[in-house]
């Protein structure tokens, strides 16, 4: 009994020991910091969270972090969900194919689109905005939330859309009042994926962006500053960073176990 | 009101799932569509409710072509063999949807959902959701769905199947006076000959995507059209040998042989295939069962209240159904006694002679 609880306690702490360490130095000062090693903070200030809360250069990373994030989600379940449904629903010429294709979009390295999507961007004007940040985070998470939900709407019988024919339902009325409801937890996952790959993603979003849409990640980057490295403010700013993510987490905790029952996650 | 079929087929990808059919289907009484799974009976369900578009030939409802109409604008219902509701929808506004769809009064489909729940026992249940209910209950809110909507024409595609053996005896009773007095056509389609013939009415045997036979239920079971029609309508399979007719006798080997009765009288001498129910081969010797058989017995089932024998003789397998427990042993020889009187003798091109 020790030792099985054992193993899986020591497991979590190596888990969290990085996640600790950060929130503790995001109340330390940097003088702190640097000087030596506390497990505590000796002084607790909350000065790092306060600069960062005021400063419009750090607060606009999130919102701006946030606006395209949540425009990309939106979009990539939206264009995601039709596609699903053909891909579940009906059989054409080449759909295997297109299937497998949309997946090879998640095999290609970020750093490939990078170039194209900039010198685009730029040339439309598009470029330092948040629907440009959005839009090229749809080529991975389209077919990911395509892929996902695909998986959700095999799940459901055939039946039940015969059944909602036959019962008189339109197919906007059936898709929105029937199937949706039936997917509502596929459609929560993809959501999740879609917003944790723009959430964290920062090579494209800080290549397409300067000042306007400017990603908190790539604000994060300019930690080493005139007066050294702001090592407490740069871990307030992650400490931040995470928040986001761990509430998505929970609200979708549940369903994400039967995506992974699907194979689909 | 009546469901016609005029040369209605369906093709797949270059497969015919349904051959050229016509039918014309009644209401008042149950319309079964009997066959094997895979024998097209779910594929002509779809076309009939427009789920499926034809390949050729029409479809009339009421004197209303509705060949080129979607499901939606036929004014039917279905029941599907797995129980399919509306997840998240309390049993309430499942038995209500129909009804919401077409826009009726709240008032009054209160009212209508209240009767058909009444019917179908299933007042104490409408509020929960149907993944709360037992498979016999979602069936049951499937039917309710079905019979309160005032629709023309009522497809039930197996829909007992899925239940264990005392709900499906206790709903098939019903389904019947469910369906009195509505004035649809009711179409139903099962795997089983038993259903067919308790629920009676009209019975189209289909086989490999096209209705082998279709009349009243009971005068295709009597007088099979052909031995393919014989072989549908038959559980276990249909018992069959060829014969040969000599002069009065009906020859079965050089050692088993009979007098020809009854309208195998008239037939000509030649070569014939005899079919007989297993029902009618039974263990012992009666007036009635009288040739007698010596077969290898190779399987035996016991099923409660009755029991049935496979057996070999000559290289041909027979089955025997008999009512009670018989002992037989497996792999010794077992005297069987065949009731002349049923038999079907089939000319070679298949059709019945007598």
């Amino acid at each position: 009994m020790r030792l099985k609880s054992l193993v899986p306690a020591l497991y979590i702490l190596f888990l969290m020991l990085p996640i600790y360490w950060l929130v503790a130095m995001s109340f330390k000062t940097t003088n702190e910091i640097l000087s030596g090693f506390s497990l505590f903070p000796q002084t607790w200030t909350f000065a790092n969270y306060r600069e960062i809360l005021t400063d419009p250069t750090w607060y606009w990373g999130y919102i701006n972090s946030i606006i395209y994030v949540s425009m990309n989600t939106v979009i990539s379940v939206l264009v995601a969900l039709p596609a699903a449904y053909a891909f579940s629903r009906y059989t054409f010429v080449g759909d295997k194919h297109l299937f497998f294709w949309l997946l090879t979009n998640r095999m290609a390295p970020a750093a490939v689109f990078a170039l194209p999507f900039f010198q685009l961007y730029s040339a439309v004007g598009l470029f330092d905005t948040h629907i440009a940040v959005a839009l090229a985070h749809c080529l991975f998470n389209i077919p990911l939330a395509v892929w996902i939900l695909e998986g959700f709407m095999s799940g459901v019988p055939k039946e039940l859309d015969e059944t909602a024919y036959v019962d008189g339902y339109s197919f906007p009325r059936f898709f929105v009042t029937i199937f949706l409801p039936a997917i509502k937890s596929g459609v929560g996952v993809a959501a999740f994926f879609c917003f944790m790959f723009s959430w964290v993603e920062l090579l494209l979003a800080k290549t397409l962006t300067a000042v306007e849409a400017k990603p908190i990640a790539a604000v994060m980057t300019r930690t080493a500053s005139s007066a050294g490295y702001e090592l407490g403010l740069l871990a307030a700013a992650g400490t931040l960073t995470i928040i986001p993510g761990a509430i998505v987490i929970y609200f979708v905790r549940n369903y994400i176990a039967k995506g992974f029952a699907l194979g689909r996650v | 009101m009546s469901l016609e079929l005029k040369n209605v087929s369906k093709r797949v990808a270059g497969i015919t799932h349904v051959k050229e059919t016509s039918l014309t289907l009644q209401p008042g009484h149950f319309n079964v569509l009997l066959g094997e799974t895979g024998a097209g009976k779910t594929s002509l369900i779809k076309l009939m409710a427009g789920l499926d578009s034809l390949a050729s030939g029409q479809i009339i409802l009421n004197g209303k072509d509705v060949s080129r109409l979607s499901a939606q604008k036929r004014n039917i219902s279905l029941v599907h063999q797995f129980f399919v509701n509306y997840p998240h929808m309390s049993v309430f506004d499942n038995i209500a949807s129909p009804l919401k769809v077409a826009g009726i009064a709240k008032s009054e489909i209160e009212g209508r959902v209240e009767e058909a729940a009444n019917i179908l026992k299933l007042k104490p249940y409408l509020s929960r959701k149907p993944n709360e209910l037992s498979g016999g209950q979602q069936q049951r809110t499937a039917l309710a769905r079905a019979i309160v909507k005032e629709s023309d024409a009522v497809f039930l595609d197996e829909p007992l199947a899925n239940l264990d053996y005392k709900l499906r005896e206790e709903l098939r009773d019903q389904l019947p006076e469910l369906f009195a007095g509505r004035g649809a056509v009711v179409v139903y389609a099962t795997s089983e000959p038993e259903e067919a013939l308790l629920l009676g009415g009209q019975t189209a045997l289909m086989n490999d995507g096209h209705v082998v036979q279709f009349g009243p239920t009971a005068d295709i079971y009597r007088k099979p059209r052909d031995l393919e029609a014989a072989k549908v309508f038959s559980n276990p399979p249909i018992n069959v040998a060829p014969v040969e007719k000599r002069g009065e006798a009906i020859v079965l080997s050089e050692e088993i042989s009979w007098t020809a009765s009854g309208a195998a009288v008239g037939l000509s001498d030649g070569h014939y295939t005899l079919a007989i129910r297993p029902n009618h081969v039974l263990p012992v010797e009666t007036p009635a069962h009288s040739v007698r058989l010596d077969g290898h017995v190779l399987v035996t089932e016991l099923s409660g209240s009755e029991s049935s024998a496979h057996f070999d003789m000559d290289g041909h397998a027979w089955v025997s159904l008999s009512a009670g427990v018989h002992p037989y042993s497996v792999g010794e020889v077992h005297a069987f006694f065949l009731d002349p009187r049923h038999c079907f003798y089939f000319a070679p091109d298949g059709d019945l002679a007598a």
